[in-house]
């Protein structure tokens, strides 16, 4: 007897799912972007070692690979490049092996690029389309940290300067005790702290973004020269959750270049798959791709969050065990 | 045994950790959008009951722990050993105090335990959660009085101490929740 067949949200859920769908919508229409969207197959994976595209194949079982988009970002940054103009997206993107209270494989990411603008300016549409949706809760006036502001004032720690010996002693004032820590490299450390003992902290009774990431965590963001270099990229939280993710969008293609070279050579160290890399992404970079910023927000979570639920699965109608 | 991955993490499963035989309690995946994954996770350790916070490089893996949960029938204790059998196999099974912790106080011959066993060696016990035993010492019963809401204690014939409501009389039998210590009711022979 299957007993599992009802859906998970209730239908209270479903139908606050579907206002916020559609307040999204007029949001953009109203500001005049214009929506698109793109493949959820590409016969290319994502580069980044901390992301796993899920893959199938076409055409038929014998056919190449085709890989589940984890973001519509490339094919998106492609119409740029061809002069698409402001664009958004509400894009299916699937991720592997991310499961979890706040993590499922296929989730709901709205995505999009403001033309001419930095990311200062695009935070605050962030922060204006976040504000309009969540319509009814009280929140104090935002909030803005550099990265490195966080972490001094939520690890006590400078997440720049910070050798071995600081961070395991930030760790242990924070009671982190684990397994595999010897292995974590700076990086690693730095989102230990992170998820550990700063994020807990964000956004408590408004919205925090942290802005001025170090260059390691560049992804897909310009890097402003400096002591130390920094990556304009900026990341929404609200109650202790990411909920977006931004950049001032890089546009040199030798740059990105090297930066999936940088993303493979670490693929082959940790022993993942070999990935095939998006050329036409890079081609669409050598073209040239106007000046933008971009961002990915979590539908999910963001309605997760506003109906005060605990899990993204409440806020789906079939979750993956199930589906 | 086996090792365990982080992505095989789940509630119930029974690890090794710093030596110590330990249940997984609960597993929260944790991952900033570009960033490293971890696993936070809160353990039991099987042999203290201490709950432990652990976080886990994603990817990490850990030795799995030889733990089954078995029912054996309570035999006899001889002082030092509180003595257990398997009733189909009647393989026997000799388990310490620590390992009795405050089931003792329930048993006195023929019940059936879950035992739960590390390595074919007892860990813990647990106490069916109802048994019936007699009353061998409580102040004298107030007749009658079944409304007034009072409890005083009283010591079972195995020695646990309980509170009952005050009619309770010495040679009553009572049947008595053992994960909660209370009196449920007055059974008759």
């Amino acid at each position: 007897m299957v007993d599992d067949w009802r859906p998970r949200a209730t239908q209270e859920t479903l139908r606050a799912r579907a206002v916020l769908l559609a307040a999204i919508r007029a949001f953009f229409a109203e500001r005049g972007l214009l929506e698109v969207e793109t493949p959820q197959l590409s016969t290319a994976a994502t580069s980044d070692p901390v992301l796993a595209s899920l893959a199938t194949r076409w055409p038929g079982p014998d056919g190449p690979p085709r890989f589940l988009h984890t973001s519509p970002e490339l094919p998106m940054k492609r119409l740029l490049a061809a002069g698409s103009g402001d664009i958004w997206q509400l894009a299916r993107v699937f991720r592997d092996g991310e499961r979890g209270r706040l993590h499922h494989p296929e989730f709901t990411l709205l995505e999009w690029y403001r033309v001419g603008w930095d990311q200062r300016r695009l935070m605050a549409e962030v922060a204006e389309l976040v504000t309009t949706l969540l319509d009814g809760h009280a929140l104090q006036p935002l909030e803005t940290l550099s990265y490195r502001e966080a972490f001094v004032a939520h690890a006590g720690l400078d997440p720049f300067t910070a050798g071995p010996d600081a961070w395991r002693a930030a760790a242990a004032r924070h009671a982190i005790e684990g397994v595999g820590f010897d292995a974590l490299d700076l990086d690693g450390w730095r989102d230990l702290l992170l998820t550990h003992a700063v994020e807990p902290e964000l956004g408590q009774g408004r919205l925090t973004f942290v802005h001025d990431y170090p260059a390691s965590q560049a992804a897909l963001a310009r890097v402003r020269d400096g002591d130390p270099p920094l990556a304009e990229r900026f990341e929404l939280y609200w109650q202790g959750i990411e909920l977006a993710n931004g950049f001032h969008e890089l546009l040199d293609a030798t740059e990105q270049r090297r930066r999936i070279d940088a993303d493979l050579e670490h693929r082959r160290a940790l022993g993942l798959p070999e990935v095939p890399v998006d050329v036409r992404f890079l081609a669409a970079l050598e073209a040239g791709m106007p000046a933008c910023a971009g961002v990915a927000l979590g539908v999910d979570r963001l309605l997760m969050l506003k109906l005060g639920l605990d899990s993204v699965d409440e806020v789906l109608a079939f979750p993956v065990e199930r589906a | 045994m086996a090792n365990y991955s982080t992505s095989e993490f789940k509630s119930g499963l029974k690890v090794m950790l710093d030596g110590d035989p330990c249940a997984i309690i609960e597993n929260e995946f944790v991952k900033p959008g570009k960033g490293q994954a971890f696993s936070r996770v809160r353990l039991r350790n099987l042999k203290t009951g201490r709950v432990w916070e652990r976080t886990f490089k994603s990817g990490e893996s850990i030795e799995g722990a030889d733990v089954v949960d078995t029912e054996l029938e309570f035999l006899y204790a001889d002082g030092e050993f509180w003595h257990f059998m398997e009733p189909t196999t009647f393989e026997q099974f000799a388990c310490d105090a620590t390992a009795m912790g405050d089931t003792a106080q329930w048993l006195k011959g023929q019940e059936k335990c879950i035992v739960t066993l590390w390595n074919n060696a007892p860990l813990s016990v647990t106490a069916p959660n109802h048994v019936v035993l007699a009353v061998t010492e409580t102040d004298p019963g107030i007749r009658g009085d079944t409304a007034t809401g009072g409890v005083k204690p009283a010591t079972l014939e195995t020695g646990a101490v309980v509170k009952v409501p005050l009619f309770v009389e010495i040679g009553d039998l009572l049947k008595v929740d053992t994960r909660t210590n209370e009196y449920i009711s007055r059974v008759k022979e």
